[in-house]
């Protein structure tokens, strides 16, 4: 016994040194594989006041643009008013409906909240935004987040009550589903951490016939990302001699060194999507197994 | 100024300057990252016991992780050259003058030459050990090979522009304090 206290003293320095490492170790690759650390939440809102502090001063020197994005947005959106057009044909004439419950019975699927970028960054192989919404506002983990224009900035990953964390499209974890606009055909876009202006986009078989200049939009089966909406253009074609499919460079529409604000999108049959695909996984476990 | 506030105040501008300025300065190339902010373990007093030094380190590197959302990888690598460096100091201060009659590694007490070694060494171990921990998660060896000594020369080059832009004062140890 009083060895063991012995050695310990005697190497309590390599002791702590061995600890603090492991220590750090396990709270890397557990946020890896989780996006959970200890006290990231409390964390996360001491840097989320920090940043915000900061980012009142780095506003000044986008605004400008920002607010030619908006208005851009605002212009789009003003030309389909109804006002807009004229309805010549005398056969037809408005009718207020009085039917109080709509008949067509449109259900909302996605739920659209602004916030504002207080914290980003584009040079690290693993890039996070930092958003000023957080649980109270109602934002959960894995909401689609876009950009003023409407295209993809990434997907909130933690969420602390005022602030979350975004991991933008340049992350090398990252993986989009997303299809061509022109063809449809779906692949994933992923990111290979080494320049922010391209994106790569993955599994396009070689039969599609492809130009330079094609839109990628996000695809239409995905539970996270709203539909059709703007990740970006191939730039360049290349393929991939491991698996035979194109490998296509994308450039992303979104400036990712000057996102300002941005809307977090929620999806709201995806937790019932996500019901209905285990549950359809069980029911074919269950039948599967008499069998055997 | 005591040594606490002096260095709870240097510890705070050197993260605020790590994360507002170094880190988003627009996309330099995918090897150069520049690293500052563990010269404030660097510039840490030689009062300070084995066991403090690696608990600073290791705040020091967790204060940056939770501001980049990498908990851990960084305190890391702190805790590593929080543990390396009084070897280091031991061997590069001669022995015979056995109090030290400064209190903190700097080129001024030093001398340039020993000052720059003790520098290096911290520099790239601290590099190596943080992009070698990126790199058992993603990327290829060649990129590792190359990022260490692309970030280890720019890390320099700020240390040692810190070092000539700002000259701390030389404090004698006296036997008052």
């Amino acid at each position: 016994m009083r060895n063991i206290f012995l050695f310990i003293r005697r190497y309590f320095t390599l002791l702590a040194f061995v600890l603090l490492q492991v220590f750090s170790l396990w709270m890397l690759f557990n946020f890896n594989k989780l996006h959970h650390a200890a006290f990231l939440g409390v964390a996360n809102e001491v840097t989320g006041s920090i940043n915000t502090q900061v980012d009142k001063l780095d506003d000044y020197f986008h605004q400008g643009e920002e607010n030619k994005r908006v208005h851009h947005m605002n212009d789009s959106l003003l030309n389909v008013l109804r006002t807009n057009f004229s309805f010549p044909d005398t056969a037809q004439h408005s009718v207020v409906d009085s039917v109080t419950v709509d008949s067509a019975l449109a259900i909302r699927r996605y739920l659209w909240r602004d916030a504002k970028v207080v914290y980003n960054t584009v040079n690290a192989e693993k890039n996070y935004l930092q958003i000023n919404r957080g649980a109270k506002y109602g934002i959960r983990d894995n909401m689609a987040v876009l950009n003023s224009d409407g295209a993809v900035v990434g997907q909130v990953v933690n969420v602390s009550p005022n602030f979350s964390q975004v991991m933008s499209l340049l992350h090398v974890q990252s993986s989009v589903s997303a299809s061509l606009k022109r063809t449809g055909d779906a692949g994933k876009v992923e990111w290979d951490g080494k320049d922010p202006r391209i994106l790569l986009l993955k599994g396009i078989s070689k039969s599609v016939e492809l130009k330079v200049g094609d839109t990628v939009l996000t695809s239409k089966y995905s539970y996270n990302y709203p539909p059709d909406r703007m990740i970006g253009r191939v730039v360049a074609i290349g393929s991939d001699p491991a698996s035979g499919f194109y490998l296509l460079k994308v450039r992303p529409s979104v400036n990712f060194s000057n996102v300002q604000q941005v809307f977090v999108v929620e999806n709201l049959q995806r937790d019932e999507q996500l019901q209905l695909d285990s549950d359809t996984e069980k029911k074919l476990d269950q039948q599967k197994k008499p069998k055997r | 100024m005591s040594d606490l506030v002096k260095n709870i105040f240097r510890l705070a501008i050197f993260i605020l300057i790590q994360v507002y300025v170094l880190n988003r300065i627009p996309h330099l190339h995918r090897y150069v990252v520049p690293y500052l902010y563990f010269l404030f373990i660097l510039w840490l007093p030689f009062s300070i016991t084995r066991i403090g030094l690696l608990l600073i380190g290791f705040v020091t590197g967790l204060t940056l992780d939770y501001f980049t959302l990498t908990p851990g990888l960084h305190a890391a690598a702190c805790v590593l050259i929080a543990y390396a460096r009084p070897f280091i100091i031991n061997v590069l201060i001669p022995k015979d003058t056995t109090e030290f009659n400064y209190r903190e590694p700097s080129p001024s007490g030093m001398g340039w030459a020993p000052y720059s070694v003790y520098v290096l060494i911290l520099t790239l171990l601290h590099h190596a050990y943080l992009i070698l921990l990126e790199w058992i998660q993603f990327g290829t060896f060649l990129n590792f090979i190359i990022k260490v000594g692309a970030t280890t020369g720019i890390s320099l080059l700020l240390i040692f522009t810190a070092e000539l832009l700002f000259p701390r004062r030389l404090k004698f140890r006296t036997n008052t304090a």
